[in-house]
């Protein structure tokens, strides 16, 4: 990438200064002596490892928690927060990766929510101003909105925007974004990327937290690398490379990203025959192997966790088949489709993850306490047991099996549930985007893991938005498109390009 | 630490009410009867709230409970009349004690399906539930209790010189302990509260586990029915009238969440007592039953702001 995309704003002025920020909860020190400084009109990556203290860091900053020492310096000036309103009054805005906006709003009543403008009576708000401030202020960063839209109707990446713009109303100067792009499309990860850097020539201060490297090396300016709540590195981006950065994260070189595949195919294990369903996906059928990987491909919206809802008894099917080792299945809840031996690792771990309020334990035991022989009484000595060595075995990073499960950080949480469905010992397992929010080295964890089921005879479907994680770890392919299999390849004998034109190609006619 | 703290708040609160109470009242407060008085009260609407406790984790709240109190006990002493005559005697008695009790459960059982089946919020089914089965009472014998006059046994009845509701109440605390603790059931009632959907997904049959939690209610219900009724002797169709009020604070005092999730049923158990007393203290003291309303809000709103605030701290520091 050439370096005239890249800053060129007057470095001298410091945005944000943190100094010496530590922070404990109980007995983990999640940050210590934590220093990060942001210019103004830069993008500022932070990465490092799950738990290393980034989203604690960037709370911090956003008056989320308290620092247990250390300062927080913006514009020059020192501030203390004691809730987040402060700490948007300051100029510091952040965009968390489950927006909360109020879906029935309008975008330009988001934008002014809690800041609404006053119209000529009392006691009312001037609509119209609204809208037109919001198109003027969209409009002067480039943003293309429309600010009388409904928010539940906008795609995720327009409800990003909209945030962005919530933010520049409130005359933001620092912007925190923690893992924008983990649940957007290619195409508007691009357009992500363009509004972050009209940010950045506007001269606003974007701090931006990713797993996704190359994305860092693209879009920022200068990286810091936090490793078990310590800044092990700070650099400009120009003078590092991928390899560079996961070596600074993980403390070690990291080779051999995905594992060789050499399974020996069995017999056809699973057959999905001409299934369709009340929700967008139609005549869908394709066969799985024991210990194949198949991977399915496809936009966001194209239907490929509506085949995994089908399968798994969530979405009602209005015909077809599926058949798991030639006998055929009637699934008609996920309750079913578990007794059949079907995992299905949801894409969603917050809405339909994990229950973030119960003990860690609990949620990895929850689908598996029959199979446990914990059908009428639960043994909590067993099932702490059971969870530890999983947690081991995924390095979870928490502070026992009966922590509760928000007390773990995003990725963390993410291993929770790879650990819930690795424990259900099913036949069939369906991954929808199982490595979002997980850094470098427990993605090589979990392919590892997928490589060594599937070795166990398994038949595994791989749902993801990553091609080259596609690429890695599949032996096919399948294509989606508007609800229907658009293709069927094998790996081997396919390209990045020609999944990627299948996909799409449909738009162009 | 703090943790720890939150949770003994409640049985803070409870020894200090006993404390003050004792001080301010020792003749009159520190005698056996009134402990035992005390006591009475508690494991009849405790009973009631340890299945309130249930239906509150799972993010539910049943409002009828005061209401199908009522009902139960009516049609019991119905039965118990029916049978054994104007004043019912041995089998009819417990013939009519069963009836309660059956009556209870196919009242939650009802409340149960009505808010899986309809897919309605547990709120809008069980206000409805509330007006319908006190109608019902009511309507029965037009308003007129019922009045069984040898129906002493709950009441009075001991065994070893325990009274025997609080017998029955302290199996109930048990079983119900080791329900939501040690079974399916009672981690699913957690799971359904604290994520209803990703429960779903994780293989709970959601509708299957809320029936079975609002009939465990009922079933309750009519248990402690029973008991109201050997206490006067007499089925009234005003009885529970606002028990609610009570039942609800006692779990959520005693540290439920009413978003779900959260709750214990030895929480409930001190909540229920710090009720109890708090009413037995306000008649000790001379407060109206009507001015104890009033006290009893305050305590309410006192109780969970309280914890919250100490959630929030927990979360920060
Ligand atoms: N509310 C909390 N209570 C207890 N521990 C917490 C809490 N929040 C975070 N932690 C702990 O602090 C550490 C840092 O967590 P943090 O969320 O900052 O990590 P992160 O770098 O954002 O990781 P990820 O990439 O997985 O999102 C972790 O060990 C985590 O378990
Ligand atoms: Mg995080």
């Amino acid at each position: 990438m050439s370096t005239s995309t890249k800053s060129n704003y007057d470095r001298s002025a410091a945005a944000l200064r943190m100094r010496r920020i530590s922070k404990s909860f109980g007995p983990v020190q999640a940050l210590s002596d934590v220093s990060f400084t942001v210019q103004a009109g830069t993008v500022h990556a932070l990465v490092g490892e799950n738990g290393a203290g980034k989203s604690t860091l960037v709370k911090i900053l956003a008056g989320v928690y308290k620092p247990d020492s250390g300062s927080i310096e913006i514009a020059g000036s020192v501030h203390t927060f004691d809730n987040p309103n402060q700490a948007l009054a300051a100029g510091v805005s952040m965009i968390y990766q489950d927006l909360d906006l109020a879906e029935h709003l309008t975008a330009a009543e988001n934008v002014f929510l809690g800041n609404e403008l006053p119209g000529k009576l009392p006691f009312t708000v001037d609509y119209k101003a609204m809208v037109q401030k919001t198109a003027e202020l969209a409009e002067s960063f480039n943003f293309k909105i429309a600010p009388t839209a409904v928010v539940a109707e906008l795609a995720t990446g327009d409800c990003q925007v909209v945030e962005i713009v919530k933010a520049l109303a409130r005359k933001a100067s620092i912007i925190v974004m923690d893992e924008p792009t983990s649940s957007l499309s290619e195409s508007e990860v691009d357009r992500l990327f363009e509004v972050v850097r009209n940010l950045r020539r506007k001269g606003i201060a974007v701090v931006y937290i990713s797993h996704r490297l190359e994305e860092i090396v693209d879009l920022a300016d200068d990286v810091t690398v936090l490793r078990d709540g310590r800044v092990v590195h700070c650099e400009s981006v120009t003078k590092l490379d991928i390899p560079h950065i996961v070596r600074y994260m993980v403390g070690r070189e990291l080779t051999e990203f995905f594992p060789s595949r050499s399974v020996k195919l069995g017999n056809v294990r699973v057959r999905v025959d001409n299934m369709s369903s009340a929700n967008r996906i139609s005549n869908i059928s394709f066969e799985i192997r024991a210990g194949e990987i198949v991977g399915v491909a496809g936009l966001v919206g194209a239907g490929r966790t509506e085949v995994a809802r089908a399968i798994f008894g969530i979405d009602k099917k209005t015909s077809g088949a599926i058949l798991l080792d030639n006998q055929e299945l009637s699934i008609d809840s996920p309750s079913d489709a578990i007794s059949c031996g079907i995992a299905l690792l949801t894409e969603d771990r917050k809405r339909t993850g994990l229950c973030l309020g119960l003990p860690c334990a609990w949620n990895v035991t929850l689908p598996s306490l029959e199979m446990l022989g914990m059908k009428r009484v639960i043994n909590p000595a067993r099932e702490n047991k059971i969870a530890d060595a999983l947690a081991r075995r995924l390095s979870i990073k928490w502070q026992g099996p009966q922590a509760p499960g928000d007390s773990l950080s995003g990725g963390n949480q993410q291993k929770l549930l790879v650990a819930r469905w690795l424990l259900a010992e099913a036949k069939f397992m369906i991954f929808d985007e199982p490595t979002r929010g997980i850094d470098v080295g427990a993605k090589k964890e979990v392919y590892l893991l997928l490589n060594n089921l599937a070795g166990q005879g398994k038949a595994i479907l791989f749902i993801s938005s990553e091609l080259p994680e596609l690429f890695g770890i599949t032996d096919r392919i399948l294509v989606m498109r508007r609800g229907r299999l658009v293709a069927n390849l094998k790996t081997t004998e396919t390209t990045q390009e020609e999944v990627m034109h299948l996909a799409a190609v449909e738009q162009n006619r | 630490m703090n943790k720890f703290l939150r949770q003994m708040l409640p049985f803070g609160s409870l020894v200090l009410i006993i404390c003050v109470l004792s001080a301010l009242r020792p003749d009159s407060f520190l005698t056996i009867d009134n402990f035992l008085n005390v006591f009475r009260r508690s494991s009849m609407y405790g009973i009631i709230a340890i299945g309130m406790t249930s239906v509150i984790i799972s993010a539910g709240i049943d409002l009828s409970v005061g209401s199908m109190m009522a009902l139960c006990g009516m049609l019991g002493a119905a039965v118990m009349v029916g049978v054994g005559g104007a004043d019912p005697h041995g089998m009819s008695l417990i013939a009519g004690t069963v009836a309660g009790v059956i009556a209870g459960t196919g009242c939650g059982f009802l409340n149960g399906l009505l808010i899986t089946k309809l897919r309605l919020q547990p709120f809008i089914v069980t206000l409805g539930t509330m007006s319908f089965f006190r109608g019902i009472a009511l309507v029965m014998k037009d308003g007129q209790p019922i009045n069984v006059p040898s129906y002493k046994y709950l009441s009075e009845g001991a065994l070893l010189h325990i009274p025997v509701s609080i017998i029955i109440f302290a199996v109930i605390i048990i079983a119900a302990g080791f329900i939501l603790k040690y079974t399916r059931l009672g981690r699913y009632t957690y799971a359904i509260g604290s994520n209803r959907e990703a429960a779903f997904h994780a293989g709970v049959n959601v509708d299957r586990n809320l029936v079975c939690i609002y009939t465990f209610t009922g079933f309750l219900v009519g248990i402690a029915a029973m008991i109201a009724t050997s206490r006067t002797i007499s089925a009234q169709p005003t009885a529970g009238l606002g028990a609610e009020l009570d039942i609800i604070a006692a779990v959520v005092i005693g540290g439920a969440s009413l978003a779900g999730g959260q709750g214990t049923v030895t929480g409930t158990i001190i909540g229920t007592f710090l009720i109890s007393f708090l009413r037995n203290g306000c008649t000790l003291l001379g407060i109206s039953t009507n001015a104890q309303l009033i006290v009893i809000g305050m305590i309410i709103v006192l109780a969970v702001a309280v914890d919250q605030l100490a959630r929030a701290k927990t979360r920060t520091s």
